[in-house]
């Protein structure tokens, strides 16, 4: 099976007129990845009982739109009875027994998880090359990352191995690796989504989102899996819209704002300039622009590596060997035990932000680091705030450069840090945002980044519903898959 | 030199409630090991806490009997270190906006009353245990990983052993009339951790603290305090100083034995929990629970001297534990005399308990029997010492004491027509003590009563008895 | 800066060991990007509350009702090693029990 021209309407009337069972479908999919797996490496387990799972539904019936559907799972979502590894050796035997509630929901709604997909260690990292299990590749160009942390997710979709796959963002992990591989990504409004069963990295940023072709079906996907979840404290009472069904690309009298921030000198030209024509059409569809000013945003990076670093730092402590994952072989005792699981089943890029959390956390640091990057995200968020009173949608790039050659900037955490610039905004203001393809520069796809207000989801598929329907992206095929045909 | 002692108390109370604090998994003393287990007591990957309403409930009940002021606006926070007994390599707690502060109990310690502040109480979860092999490896058991406790901090307002003995006596007793805890040490569910300096009289400036753990019950506290107040002046007189440093204490030796040097502050890096959102302890909230604060020790014992005619000392004793005083206020409401059931429980009651070495509650005995059981005795249906054969029975099986009586026909005969004809047959047989009695032989009434009582089984009323028999040999 | 002193004491922090030829790799790394958050020392924060939770939620508060979610042979399923039902693990070196 291969998804390029597919979307999840056109395979549930497969489904639902017969035309194919979720059997086949799913046995498809499994020959699919196993061939193009080859080049991309998107996976790290296939699920050899997805069949089974399809038979199942099939003899259930096919009802809503995901049902009979294979989806890819980032590997940080907790899937029971299914390796759950977050890309790192410290789980590289984790066999959950329970399930996030994003899969729960998607699995009761009949949709199949075919597999669980590659990523950075823990979410932590650019460019999924901080994977315990290897590097992934971009599907456009082999040499090339596939961004991450969700890269596995991202090249799936865009290889055609998938129609659909999760992801998770904390800093930009769902839109980077999105705008890397010429497909759709959204991340939620914080809350929007249940986190019971997403491997934490960073608690108050992190959040599940949906990767696909086209921005339709992410809109399926989300309506399905979001909502409010008793075993997450955080997740919101609202209800959830059926964005699909409100899609709607008329963009009269939408206001649109673009923080020159964003248009900084570093930036690819060429990657600009395909933002600034995505920016155009929207100008011709009937949307108003104006350029406004984000102060705050040359202190994000340095707020979010605080925030992130110092909760992840907690979060990555219980990764002790004592009751699950990899134990340390020959200590003498529990202090051991401890010292060298962490040591040896930690890779250089997650020890890193442990280390720089830990010491944000400390007691001669605390004051200077944690609670000062709190205070400036609140500052942040303001100003997030005073401008999306004004405006609809905040719109820029989603990266400042394309896909980079994998092995470029794995050694400077620094420059691979400064990556996500742009896209940390909408974590830190809890912001739903997304990329949607907005052109190729040096064949390359670049995205473009929509924010909306909080919960305004709809406002962001709309919009990129608009932009896909303008430029019909997703009817390019990836460069690196077009000798395969 | 003479010196001051300075004595600070952390106590950890466990709060009795259903479920664990953060994760819905069975709260549960002496079950199988990790039984009541869950992924969220495991700290696997993914799990998320949500807090246990009933467990922050209690941590207010017992606030509000401590004096404190409930904080309103509240969040947890993280408290991280590594231990195998804490699966997340956190502890949630509350560290900076605990759940009540500025509490306050009065003790009396040679006759004189003293209030003893108490800093703050904060809610937090329970560790597991560990339990230590000789074969090089330890066994973690996460059961009680997660039961609510509240942690209370007094301030260090106690200079000798026996205030603080007092203080944790009267603590314990406050609690445990809320009904929040069992407050109980030997299962854990109460344990105290010390802080003890001593400086010059006169000295304005603080001793070095010495922490004082592994205190299995209130006595070993003041055993432990005292050994630290000689320790500690005995170095300080040789012209040394105290190190800081955590103490454990020896049960059988009675001494303290050095645990670890504290090399500086812990350093448990704290944080607010992102997991959970912030709450509010609403003062609606607070007052219902306040309004519906159980009645505490203090006035059930006023109430009982006052209303009941319950002697002082009496009182006290009714009022040490709640099991107690519960079982007698029931009995009394049950229709007995109130100065009767506390004579039962004093005396009979409480002698059955420390034979067997039972509570009140583990024995089948229930207020209503042991009502039932003196409101037949106060009737005249049976004898004092019928009676005794009865509690047995009623304490050791509980049977219910009316019905028992009835039934084992061990009724009293109070009838003058039925014990009338008797008396007078065993008076007709023995002319010999009726002529003792008129030469002013007390004795020979004794052995008629004897005789009567052999023909009864006993179960003639000695009162109607004598007053038959008088009449009879006054008419002879 | 961050000390190469302020490294090792993290580190220990952690439960983490830096093989020796890591060290000076860390400390320069990590130097560089603490240096970079240092930045945040110029921002204006006076008066400025600090936003710790994210959402549009309360905490909401739990039932008190005791439930076994999974078994204990599931729980038992990922540990390394085990007897009696209780987990075996490396002696603990003695410490100050239950924090
Ligand atoms: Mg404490
Ligand atoms: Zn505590």
């Amino acid at each position: 099976m291969n998804y390029l021209n597919e979307t999840i309407d056109s395979l549930h009337k497969k489904l639902a007129d017969k035309e194919l069972t979720s059997k086949e479908l799913t046995e498809q999919t499994l020959a699919g990845i196993k061939e193009t797996d080859k080049d991309i490496s998107a996976f790290i387990t296939v699920n050899d009982k997805a069949t089974e799972v399809a038979q199942k539904v099939d003899e259930d019936g096919i009802k809503g739109p995901l049902s009979g559907i294979p989806i890819a799972i980032k590997d940080n979502i907790v899937s029971n009875g299914i390796k759950t590894t977050a890309a790192s050796k410290i789980l590289y035997n984790f066999m959950p027994v329970y399930s996030a509630t994003v899969l729960e929901k998607l699995e009761s709604a009949g949709a199949i998880n075919i597999g669980k997909t590659n990523m950075d260690e823990f979410a932590m990292g650019s460019s999924t090359e901080t994977s315990f299990f290897g590097n992934t590749h971009n599907p456009w160009n082999l040499d090339s990352v596939p961004g991450g942390s969700s890269g596995g997710s991202a090249a799936a979709v865009a290889s055609g191995e998938v129609v659909a796959a999760l992801g998770t963002d904390t800093g930009g992990s769902i839109r980077q690796p999105a705008a890397f591989n010429g497909i759709f990504g959204i991340k939620p409004t914080y809350g929007r989504v249940s986190r019971w069963g997403i491997i934490a990295f960073a608690s108050s940023l992190d959040q599940v989102g949906v990767m696909t072709k086209r921005v339709e079906d992410s809109a399926t996907v989300l309506s399905t899996m979001a909502g409010h979840d008793y075993h997450d404290s955080t997740s919101s009472e609202k209800e959830v819209p059926d964005y699909r069904a409100n899609l709607n690309k008329d963009m009269n009298g939408v206001k649109i704002a673009i923080p020159k921030e964003f248009w900084h000198e570093g930036a690819d030209p060429e990657v600009i300039q395909q933002v600034n024509n995505a920016i155009d059409a929207y100008k011709k569809m009937g949307a108003t622009v104006e350029e406004v000013s984000l102060p705050t945003l040359k202190h994000a990076v340095e707020v979010y590596y605080v925030l992130a670093s110092s909760e992840a730092s907690s979060n990555l402590q219980r990764y002790d060997g004592v009751r699950y994952g990899f134990r340390a072989k020959d200590v003498k005792n529990i202090k051991d035990l401890f010292v060298n699981s962490r040591s040896e089943g930690f890779g250089d890029e997650v020890k890193r932000r442990i280390m720089l959390g830990t010491f944000a956390l400390s007691a001669g640091a605390y004051d200077a680091y944690f609670k000062k990057a709190a205070q400036v995200r609140t500052i942040f968020i303001q100003e997030m705030n005073e401008v999306l009173d004004k405006y609809d949608l905040i719109m820029g790039p989603s990266t400042t450069s394309a896909a980079f050659k994998i092995g470029a900037k794995i050694d400077d955490p620094l420059a691979m840090y400064m990556n996500d610039i742009l896209t940390i905004p909408a974590n830190l203001a809890g912001l739903p945002a997304a990329s949607v393809p907005a052109g190729l520069a040096n064949g390359m796809p670049v995205g473009l980044q929509i924010m909306a207000k909080p919960f305004n989801e709809q406002a962001i598929f709309n919009a990129a519903y608009a932009l896909q329907e303008e430029n019909k992206f997703y009817e390019k095929i990836p460069t690196a898959l077009k000798g395969e045909d | 030199m003479n010196f001051e002692t300075t004595i600070g108390l952390e106590v950890h109370v466990e709060l009795k409630t259903k479920s664990k604090m953060f994760s819905p998994s069975p709260v549960a003393y002496g079950a199988e090991s990790n039984i009541n287990t869950n992924v969220i007591d495991f700290g696997f990957p993914g799990t998320l806490p949500t807090v246990n309403k009933e467990g922050y409930r209690l941590g207010v009940m017992v606030a509000l009997a401590l004096n404190a002021n409930v904080e309103n606006h509240t969040h947890f926070d993280r408290k991280n270190y590594f231990y195998p007994d804490n699966p997340k390599a956190y502890q949630l707690t509350q560290h900076d906006k605990p759940l009540a502060h500025d509490g306050w109990i009065e003790i009396e310690v040679d006759g004189k009353k003293k209030k003893i502040g108490i800093e703050e109480l904060h809610v937090e979860e329970d560790a597991g245990k560990n339990t230590h092999g000789n074969d090089g490896y330890s066994y973690v058991d996460l059961n009680r990983q997660g039961t609510p406790l509240i942690e209370i901090v007094s301030k260090a307002d106690m200079h000798s052993p026996e205030e603080a003995y007092q203080y944790l006596e009267k603590l314990r007793q406050i609690v445990q009339f809320t009904g929040a805890s069992d407050v109980k040490m030997e299962e854990g569910s109460m344990r105290v951790d010390t802080n003890i300096s001593i400086r010059p009289v006169g000295s304005d400036k603080f001793g070095t603290k010495v922490e004082l753990k592994n205190l299995n019950s209130f006595n070993f506290v003041k055993l432990g305090l005292a050994y630290e107040e000689k320790r500690q002046s005995a170095i300080i007189k040789n012209g040394g100083s105290i190190g800081q440093e955590t103490r454990r204490f020896d049960e059988k030796t009675g001494e303290t034995m050095l645990m670890r040097v504290k090399s500086g502050a812990d350093d448990y890096r704290y944080f607010p929990e992102p997991d959970l959102p912030g709450f509010e302890v609403s003062p609606d909230w607070v007052k219902e629970i306040q309004d519906n604060l159980p009645e505490p020790a203090d006035k059930r014992r006023k109430r009982y001297v006052d209303e009941l005619g319950i002697p002082e000392y009496d009182a006290g004793v009714l009022t040490d534990t709640k099991e107690m005083s519960d079982f007698f206020d029931e009995a009394v409401k049950f229709g007995a005399n109130p100065k009767l059931v506390s004579n039962w429980l004093m005396g009979e009651v409480n002698a059955y308990l420390n034979d067997k070495k039972m509570g009140l509650l583990d024995t089948k005995l229930t207020p209503k029997n042991l009502s039932t059981m003196i409101k037949l005795i106060s009737d005249g249906t049976i004898s004092s010492k019928i009676a005794k054969k009865v509690f047995k029975e009623t304490i050791s099986n509980g049977t219910e004491p009316e019905g028992w009586v009835k039934e084992k026909g061990l009724v009293q005969e109070s009838d003058p027509a039925v014990l009338t004809p008797m008396i007078t047959e065993i008076l007709d047989n023995n002319q010999q003590s009726i002529d003792d009695f008129k030469n002013g032989k007390d004795r020979a009434v004794g052995y008629l009563v004897g005789q009567i009582m052999k023909q009864t089984h006993g179960q003639a009323n000695p009162k109607v008895v004598n007053k038959i028999l008088m009449s009879e040999l006054n008419n002879r | 800066m961050i000390s190469k002193e302020e490294i090792l004491h993290v580190a220990e922090l952690a439960n983490l060991k830096l093989k020796d030829d890591e060290v000076d790799g860390f400390v320069s790394q990590l130097g560089k990007i603490v240096n970079m958050e240092g930045n945040l020392a110029s921002v204006d924060t006076t008066n400025i509350e600090p936003t710790y939770n994210m959402g549009d939620t309360s905490t909401t508060f739990r039932e008190d009702k005791g439930i076994h979610t999974q078994t204990r042979e599931q729980m038992f399923e990922n540990v390394p090693e085990s007897e009696d039902n209780l987990i075996k693990v490396p002696t603990i070196v003695a410490k100050g029990e239950d924090e």
